[in-house]
């Protein structure tokens, strides 16, 4: 019998992404999305459910579909478009229910995936240069948005510890670049400014998109446990950022930071949420090793993300809207999935 | 609560941590397009910085301080060691000195550890990281020295060495806590002490202000000589970063190995105590020599 597996988030890119991933791998019989609005992309065979942002429903979905493996794509790692509260709905209260559902004896559920982030790790000065997947925060987490991020790790951990039959992998992504992803950084990027604080040249690190999917599907279809930082090769000056985007770089004092970017903000030149501004302050490198060690091939380095990220963002402007112009509509989803009247022609279906 | 749900993450988090099978991968050996724009390495270093930065201070350190070494063949030309050495002087030269000597004789790059309080001055901050400097982390040392095998500068005396007064020249304050043998234990590499002579008489500290220390933000407040000299002649602000020309002299010592596995959780404290106050001993005794031999502290 091949895998059953439900994706949380398959509204968002990431778990749109996933989806589309798992649905081209033969060995999986079953791909369940959740999400709270429709998905953006088209899904051939992910059976599609709608749910509230804190996913109080999962656990009748998971006792109901008895899933083997829930890839938990659906954690806020961007402040600017969600509000406080909606962050904690989202990343903590839908990761205890998320956890609540998986686990237990009785439960199906054999693996369980989360996406976290970099930001667990905090920026700060007594910050190693590189972060390893053990290393302690330097200091207490000090935005709401780092605050829930670390309290749903330690959910996680917490249900590790009390389900050793389950397989737990928690992977940690840094800033991820992509044409289809909103971060601070790819809304800076898309506006050709970046914002820098004068007399502080940061070294970052980035991911590509395609490497964060397939990294995703690397511990999910492998059942890979442990905690992995994701995040390409060599860190990167933010200057240097500016010079391979061919950005303008836009300076901030750093007396006052907090107040000088306020007005660029309203008027809509930049994006500078706190998570960002303590970033381009002391920035923040992870070491990748363990991942890569696992088995795991990066396509992109940090610098070839971000040469990538202009690439298509430029042929992409050159284009014109870059929306594919799907729309989900629930009757016609269904009617293809499910009436006798279409004919399958994956292998899938027809074994 | 906060800071306890996050210390919980961490504690635990070993019971994630099993060791992963290895899965073979088909698509391994392609070589990643990597289009950068600068020679910033992973630390910050920058070698054409370091180049501008050897280009400027090279009249100073040839010239000025006239700077001679002993024993630099004692210096690894290749694998991580641990450079440690006695610190001091006002601005301390000693870090810009032996950077300079060993990267022109031996042609590899030092990395200076210091404090993490560098980072958070702006501009100088980042001219530090790009001219080789970064923040004297355990993890940042164990990789440097361990997974990269590079060359690593500390300062066992920390802020306690170029903060003392002229009246206390060449006598070596308390060298930590040890962290510095600790490190080099873990990461398995040798510790090479270097004994400098003349820093302290490049800028004497004649006293030191406290109360306006702390106001500032600044880890101390002196008054130096030179200020006192050259004031007159230079204006204040000049005459606080002008150096005496006083003369060089380092010499290198023995590599200390030590005869422990690597990559342990800890090492025994009164061992890496004892050692830590042998190298100091070694450190100043050399120091002693060299001022024997020294007939002025200008001239040498």
């Amino acid at each position: 019998m091949g895998r059953r597996i439900l994706v949380t988030g398959v509204d968002t890119f990431w778990g749109a992404r996933m989806a589309q991933a798992l649905e081209k791998d033969p060995e999986v019989d079953l791909i369940l999305g959740v999400g709270s609005v429709d998905p953006p992309v088209e899904l051939s065979r992910t059976e599609f459910v709608k749910a509230d942002q804190s996913y109080s429903i999962l656990a009748r979905i998971v006792r109901a579909t008895r899933v083997d493996t829930v890839v938990h794509t659906f954690l806020v790692t961007d402040s600017t478009k969600v509000s406080g509260r909606a962050l904690n709905e989202i990343n903590v209260i839908g990761t205890m229910n998320l956890l609540a559902a998986a686990g237990g004896s009785s439960s199906s559920v054999r693996q369980v995936v989360m996406k976290s982030s970099t930001l667990v790790y905090g920026t700060n000065p007594r910050d190693p240069s590189f972060f390893t997947e053990s290393s302690k925060r330097s200091s207490p987490a000090s935005s709401r948005l780092e605050r829930t991020l670390v309290d749903a790790e330690s959910y996680m951990r917490d249900f590790a510890e009390d389900n050793p039959h389950v397989t737990v992998s928690l992977l940690r992504f840094a800033n991820v670049l992509g044409t289809d992803i909103q971060t601070p950084i790819t809304m800076n990027l898309r506006k050709s400014r970046l914002p820098y604080i004068v007399g502080f040249d940061p070294q970052i690190q980035f991911v590509e998109e395609d490497d964060v999917v397939r990294a995703l599907e690397f511990v999910t279809t492998n059942q890979i446990p442990g905690v992995f930082n994701v995040a390409g090769d060599s860190r990167i000056p933010w200057s240097e950022v500016a010079k391979i985007s061919g950005a303008r770089r836009i300076p901030i004092s750093a007396i006052g930071t907090e107040m000088a970017v306020r007005p660029l903000i309203k008027l809509g030149l930049i994006e500078a949420p706190p998570e960002l501004l303590d970033l381009l302050r002391y920035g923040r490198g992870v070491d990748n090793s363990r991942l890569k060690s696992a088995g795991f091939t990066y396509r992109y380095t940090s610098a070839g993300a971000i040469e990538n990220f202009t690439f298509s963002h430029r042929l992409r402007r050159s284009l014109g809207s870059g929306s594919s112009g799907y729309k989900y509509q629930h009757d016609v989803e269904a009617f293809f999935r499910h009436s006798p009247a279409v004919m399958h022609q994956d292998a899938n279906s027809e074994i | 609560m906060t800071s306890s749900g996050s210390s919980k993450v961490r504690s635990g988090s070993t019971s994630l941590v099993a060791l992963p099978p290895v899965i073979e991968t088909t698509d391994s050996d392609q070589v990643l397009n990597d289009p950068r724009k600068s020679d910033v390495d992973a630390w910050g270093r920058s070698e054409n910085m370091r180049k501008f930065v050897r280009k400027m201070t090279g009249p100073i350190y040839r010239n000025w301080f006239r700077v001679e070494w002993e024993g630099l063949e004692k210096i690894p030309t290749e694998g991580g060691a641990l450079l440690v050495a006695n610190h001091a002087g006002a601005i301390p030269p000693d870090a810009a000195v032996i950077m300079q000597g060993i990267e022109q004789e031996l042609g590899r790059p030092v990395y200076g550890m210091a404090d993490f309080w560098f980072r958070t001055v702006p501009v100088v901050g980042t001219l530090w990281n790009r001219a080789g400097g970064i923040a004297a982390h355990p993890e940042n040392a164990y990789k440097l020295l361990h997974d990269d095998g590079q060359l690593g500068l500390v300062f066992p005396e920390g802020v306690k060495g170029p903060s003392k007064l002229y009246k206390d020249r060449y006598q070596l304050r308390r060298f930590g806590r040890g962290g510095f043998v600790e490190i080099a234990m873990r990461s398995g590499v040798p510790i090479i002490p270097i004994a400098v002579m003349g820093a302290e008489d490049a800028m004497p500290i004649l006293a030191r202000f406290p109360t306006v220390a702390k106001s500032l933000g600044v880890p101390y407040f002196p008054l130096t000589l030179n200020q006192v000299l050259l004031t007159p002649v230079l204006g204040p602000l000049l005459s606080s970063v002008a150096y005496l020309p006083a003369k060089f002299r380092l010499r290198v010592l023995d590599p200390v190995h030590f005869d422990v596995p690597p990559n342990q959780e800890r090492y025994s404290k009164s061992r890496v105590m004892d050692e830590s106050e042998a190298i100091r001993l070694q450190i100043q005794e050399a120091l002693f020599d060299l001022l024997r031999h020294r007939r002025n502290r200008w001239l040498g």
